[in-house]
């Protein structure tokens, strides 16, 4: 019971702890302890892209192909209704309102004519792909993020630089302040730091 | 790379090239005797000859787009000075050192153009089809000029796909860098070289089949077909080569992921939006002179094939290949990449063979005259004939014959390039 209390204690105002190291080999290795021992809301923070490293720690394959395959569908059905719309379509809406589209013969084509729509149809499904890679990106990755508790932290600033960051986040159902805190210095780290909200 | 037994043995096909090259080769020469004789069998009288010509240059076109496909790899992988594809690279350089001798297989065509019967092929050729129009192409239509053009195409594509598989096999044994920066150093020029042959190859050989038509995204088509050809080529040859325990630990998924990306692009998503461009714009037109080389793909059984090519060499593969896992799987990768092959030939097949019929194109009025015409029995072009099927086994036998000769005789890998290190280590992600 004390325990729990405690834990509750000392996890208040607690963001999470950070680990620092010194090269990619040894945040390679310390990622690949972390994601063995179960963590889920954890992340490595790295001057430069660390080949290798997703899979070490264990990050699933993204969704977002899915979603963008998704978004580029819905931009082809969109092209296709945007043009029936605006050159073949001819319906009267709530029974009064005549809606008729700009029925402009060209060249003797009909109206509703596949290939002249392609074009078109083309377009704005690459703009509807290309707009859902970038929203859905920035949305599963919680940006735009103004702040982060990282920020705070004089080390930190090396990130840029030369030092590697092992973050683990007080929100992980497996985090204890005190048995985290040994954990991550069993990894043989420059440092340990806590993280404040 | 340290030489070990085992590595020496995947590395290279050794006396393995025998078990390809003797049946292939034997098969193949037997293939184009055949052929030969199925003309003379029929009578041997000009439509029995021109039946054969448009057979041999179908699977001549077939094989040369394949060479020439290695080639532009070659060519852009050191353009960019890439790392990915250094592993792959020997393989694009055995099949595009085809390009030395391919013109054998042309001497045929160019035979029967010098000796005056050129016209079993290209109807501008002969007097008797001459008009207005074609009188006003004979500045660049004339059997001069396109033999000398001819001979221009060859050269260039030789002395490529020579000097880029004997300069990359001489680093095999120096390790000299040298190597790597001379050859990027004639990489662009090659690059705008390659260009402007294979669209006027493309031009010559294929598009004045038809000798009024034009079309100036033409030579582009012909370049995607090229790709979609040697990247569908590339796979299966990767494949083939594991499935023989060569290369297994050199090649990984990452490179088939890559060379599917390339054949998905190239020869699948560029391939499509060539032809549809190229047909968009006539289509809108729709003016008589350009369209007739469509009419004569839409006639009749061609229709059929037509629709066969939309669904089959893109609407399927596209839907199959637009996810990363079907490419890094090597046995669906290699079941597409054949599939690719084989609609890669009916591509061909499709520009070289169909034809508007004269006498019902000048007797019928109306359009649905003319496909009356054509249910009645108008042949639209060259109907299917045994010599395609002959023609293309002897030419893809001898051709696969003579690459696997070759690649026996050198490492599958360009073992002493400086990028060696990136490709092997090389991850997508």
């Amino acid at each position: 019971m004390s325990a729990t209390a405690s834990r509750k204690d000392g996890a208040k105002g607690m963001w999470g702890l950070m680990a620092e190291f010194d090269s990619p080999a040894a945040i390679m290795h310390a990622a690949e302890k972390v994601c063995a021992a179960g963590y889920r809301k954890w992340d490595c923070h790295t001057p430069f892209p660390v080949h290798g490293l997703d899979k070490a720690m264990g990050v699933k394959t993204t969704i977002l192909p899915v979603l963008v395959f998704f978004g580029g569908l819905i931009g082809c059905t969109l092209g296709l209704i945007l043009q029936w719309f605006a050159n073949a379509s001819a319906f009267d809406m709530w029974f009064i309102v005549a809606v008729r589209g700009y029925d402009f013969l060209i060249s003797g084509k009909p109206l509703i004519s596949g290939p002249a729509w392609i074009p078109v149809i083309f377009e704005v499904t690459v703009l509807f792909a290309a707009l859902s890679v970038v929203l859905w990106m920035l949305l599963l990755n919680r940006l735009p993020s103004l702040y982060h508790p990282t920020f705070k932290s004089h080390r930190f600033t090396r990130v840029t630089d030369d030092r590697f960051f092992v973050v683990i986040e007080a929100g992980d159902p497996k985090f204890e302040p005190g048995r985290t805190q040994e954990f991550l210095e069993g990894l043989n780290p420059l440092s340990v730091e806590v993280l404040e909200d | 790379m340290t030489g070990g037994q085992a590595n020496n043995e995947r590395l290279n096909l050794g006396e393995g090239w025998r078990k390809l090259f003797l049946p292939a080769a034997a098969v193949g020469l037997l293939a184009l005797v055949v052929s030969v004789i199925i003309p003379l069998f029929r009578g041997g009288d000009a439509h029995a000859w021109a039946q054969f010509f448009r057979s041999y240059l179908t699977a001549f076109i077939y094989v040369l787009t394949l060479s020439l496909g290695g080639l532009f790899f070659i060519v852009i992988q050191h353009l960019t000075r890439a790392g990915w594809s250094v592993v792959l690279r020997r393989l694009a350089e055995a099949v595009a050192a085809n390009l030395t001798w391919l013109w054998l297989l042309f001497l045929p065509v160019l035979l029967i153009v010098l000796f005056g019967r050129g016209w079993l092929l290209y109807d501008w050729m002969d007097a008797a089809h001459r008009d207005p129009i074609i009188e006003g192409k004979t500045p660049f239509l004339n059997v001069g000029f396109w033999t000398i053009r001819a001979v221009f195409y060859f050269l260039v594509w030789g002395f490529a796909g020579w000097y880029f598989f004997s300069r990359s096999r001489a680093q095999d044994g120096s390790g000299d860098v040298n190597l790597t920066h001379r050859m990027q150093r004639w990489a662009p020029l090659t690059a705008i070289l390659y260009g402007i042959t294979q669209t006027f190859a493309a031009i010559d050989w294929i598009m004045s089949l038809e000798a009024h038509w034009f079309s100036t995204m033409f030579g582009v088509y012909f370049f995607a077909a090229s790709c979609c050809g040697f990247f569908a080529l590339l796979c299966v040859l990767m494949s083939a080569l594991q499935r023989a325990g060569k290369l297994t630990g050199e090649i990984t998924l990452e490179h088939y992921q890559d060379a599917g990306k390339q054949l998905f692009a190239f020869g699948i998503v560029f391939w499509a939006y060539i032809a549809f461009s190229q047909y968009m714009l006539i289509w809108y037109a729709n003016i008589p002179e350009e369209t007739g080389w469509y009419l004569a793909r839409q006639l009749g059984a061609w229709k059929a094939v037509s629709v066969i090519l939309l669904v089959g060499h893109f609407a399927l593969p596209f839907l199959l290949l637009v996810t990363k896992h079907t490419k890094r799987r090597r046995a669906v990768i290699t079941v597409i990449a054949s599939w690719m092959l084989l609609m890669h030939f009916v591509d061909v097949y499709w520009l070289v063979m169909p034809q508007v019929p004269a006498e019902a194109m000048s007797a019928a009025t109306t359009y649905p005259e003319l496909t009356q015409m054509v249910q009645a029995g108008a042949e639209v072009g060259f109907a299917p004939s045994l010599t395609d099927l002959t023609c293309l086994v002897g030419m893809v036998g001898v051709w696969l014959a003579v690459t696997a000769r070759r690649m026996g005789t050198c490492s599958l890998i360009p073992a002493q390039d400086p990028r060696l290190h990136e490709s092997l280590a090389f991850e997508n992600m």
